[in-house]
């Protein structure tokens, strides 16, 4: 048999010229999850199946002489908390265990029009809510560089199934920096979308108000190629933003000469690693060689995040998680009266991580707090907003690490949860502001573990973020090359 | 130990949240939330009477559509997914009697 091309651009080319059929690169791709998934633990439900019967009607209608779609044939991953129709959804949940929603997510009908092929749902912390994947009720993911080691989190099934080589991208969902942080713990590619540019119709709500989709891949142009199939106007999400998608693989080769890019000074001080702050001044003197103008740059309000994140999200969360009470789907634990029986069935489903949210969260807004927590970390949301308006005034792209480590061991972080939470320091600004991000796998650590470089942009920056990405994938420094 | 939270505090923001913990989990939540709100105390201190709130990052007003029935999630398919079901309609507990 031919060499299988690897990429999802690649796969999606030859599929749709009739190099190779759409069930051939299934087949690879099983055989690789096959080989791996019992040390890896990347899905809670692999659909081999399924799979099969979706990459055999692509061929047929390549046979028939239809194009199946940009994605034509793409093995893909989705995190298991994005409704797909009769098939298990658990958000990695006992409370979710068995559930088998009745409609399809926005995205997973979009990536299935566009041709590609779900080989399963991944696996994730607890409703999203975790750094590591040790929030699983179902068992952590392994990250592939080193089993020893976590994937990162929350979408550490999607991140992990991407660097394992099980599908060439996946999608996963970024409240806090779900997404970039384990796509840099893994050494791979994955975005955060300006909010409001991917429906989140069918994601399964964890804060409403920062909760974005977004793409995994092994390259950049990969993820350009996933976000324009899923991005865009969709009636059944109201934050949706009106307007089409934006073209992302048209400017890829457009480089960075001219681009001011700013180093922000807060995301690099206490707290990161020097190695991780090597590579990232690192990465920023590759953009400044190939033409990009870079200087530091303050978002002194971005030192206020975590704070407020953590006073924002769980409030949303325990608002939204409040529908899990016993009565409409997943698990109930009978008790006499229906009172009890929420309660029974809430402390018996929910797992730690998830009920420290939402007593958090519900502390938040209660009586005689919600000033001074809640109230006071909307009010720092609209200062770090101000903030980075400030800096893109004099910048077009802002960069910083993506982590402020390499992935840590199983069981460092677990029991301690704020050490837990400052994973996500770099990350969570951009989710409060509502703008794009993304990591891009730049070298290794002093470890020998990935390293993630996250470029930022304002609202609806991507097609100037993802040529940054371009030019920070041609620059950047192979795995196996020693931390100097 | 944190300043800004207590036991008692915990057990009631349970009680709201609909979640029984016992006595072990009663003192590791108050040391662990306590942690998180003693990291918040530095937004708590800050003097923010001028600036307004942002819940949310998009300038969004009501987003309306034409009064057009459209597909709909299918009943049965929603009904076969609920712990209970009787008349189809889900079916709970006693609900009467309770405290509010």
């Amino acid at each position: 048999m031919a060499e299988l091309p690897t990429t999802a651009v690649e796969i999606a080319a030859a599929v749709r010229s009739g190099q190779v059929t759409a069930v051939e690169v299934l087949d690879a791709h099983l055989a690789a999850i096959d080989a791996r998934e019992g040390e890896i633990n990347a899905f809670n439900l692999v659909l081999a199946d399924e799979a099969r019967a979706a990459a055999a009607a692509v061929d047929a209608r390549i046979a028939a002489g239809d194009d199946p779609g940009p994605l034509a044939g793409v093995p893909l991953a989705l995190k298991d908390n994005l409704c797909t129709r009769g098939v298990p959804t658990t958000c990695s949940s006992r409370i979710l265990e068995g559930w088998r929603p009745p409609y399809d997510a926005t995205v997973v009908q979009r990536v299935a029009a566009a041709g590609a092929v779900a080989v399963g749902k991944t696996n994730l912390d607890e409703f999203a809510m975790g750094s590591s994947t040790e929030n699983s009720a179902f068992g952590p993911t392994r990250n592939p560089r080193d089993t020893a080691r976590v994937p990162g989190g929350s979408s550490g099934g999607s991140a992990a199934a991407v660097a394992a080589g099980f599908a060439p991208i996946s999608l996963g969902s970024d409240t806090g920096g779900s997404i970039r942080q384990p796509a840099a713990l893994c050494g791979v590619v994955g975005v955060k979308p300006t909010y409001g540019l991917v429906s989140r119709y069918g994601l399964v709500a964890f804060a409403s108000s920062l909760d974005q989709i977004g793409p995994f891949s092994t390259t950049v142009a990969d993820s350009a190629l996933l976000l324009e199939a899923v991005a865009g106007h969709d009636p059944l999400d109201s934050t949706s933003i009106d307007q089409a998608a934006p073209s992302l693989l048209d400017v890829l080769d457009r480089g960075v000469e001219g681009l001011r890019i700013g180093l922000v000074t807060e995301l690099m001080g206490e707290g990161i690693a020097p190695d991780v702050a090597a590579r990232v001044r690192q990465a920023a003197a590759a953009l400044e060689a190939a033409g990009a103008t870079v200087g530091e740059v303050s978002v002194p309000a971005t030192s206020y995040g975590l704070s407020a994140y953590y006073l924002i999200a769980p409030a949303e969360a325990s608002s939204n998680l409040a529908r899990y009470d016993g009565v409409r789907y997943g698990l109930r634990v009978d008790a006499p009266t229906t009172a009890e029986m929420n309660a029974a069935t809430r402390t018996a489903g929910f797992g730690d991580e998830v009920k420290r949210r939402i007593m958090l969260g519900t502390y938040a807004l209660s009586a005689g707090y919600y000033d001074a927590y809640y109230g006071k970390a909307l009010k720092v949301r609209t200062l770090i907003m101000r903030d980075f308006e400030a800096a893109y005034e004099h910048f077009d792209l802002l960069l910083s690490p993506t982590s402020p480590t390499t992935a840590f061991r199983f069981g460092e972080k677990v029991d301690d949860p704020l050490s837990m939470y400052l994973n996500d320091i770099c990350t969570i600004p951009t989710n409060l502001a509502g703008h794009p991000a993304m990591s891009v796998p730049f070298g290794a650590g002093a470890d020998g573990m990935p390293v993630g470089v996250q470029l930022m942009a304002p609202a609806l920056g991507e097609a100037t973020m993802f040529r940054a990405a371009a030019s920070l994938e041609a620059a950047a420094p192979s795995l196996e090359e020693a931390f100097a | 130990m944190s300043e800004s939270l207590t036991r008692d505090d915990v057990a009631k923001v349970a009680h709201l949240a609909r979640l029984e913990l016992t006595d072990a989990e009663l003192d590791t939540y108050t040391e662990q939330l306590g942690a998180v709100l003693d990291h918040a105390a530095d937004v708590a201190a800050l003097d923010l009477a001028d600036v307004p709130p942002t819940a949310h990052p998009l300038p969004l007003v009501n987003v309306l559509r034409d009064d057009v029935i459209g597909p709909t999630v299918d009943r049965e398919e929603v009904l076969s997914q609920a712990p209970a079901v009787e008349d189809r309609r889900f079916r709970v507990p006693a609900i009467l009697g309770e405290e509010p």
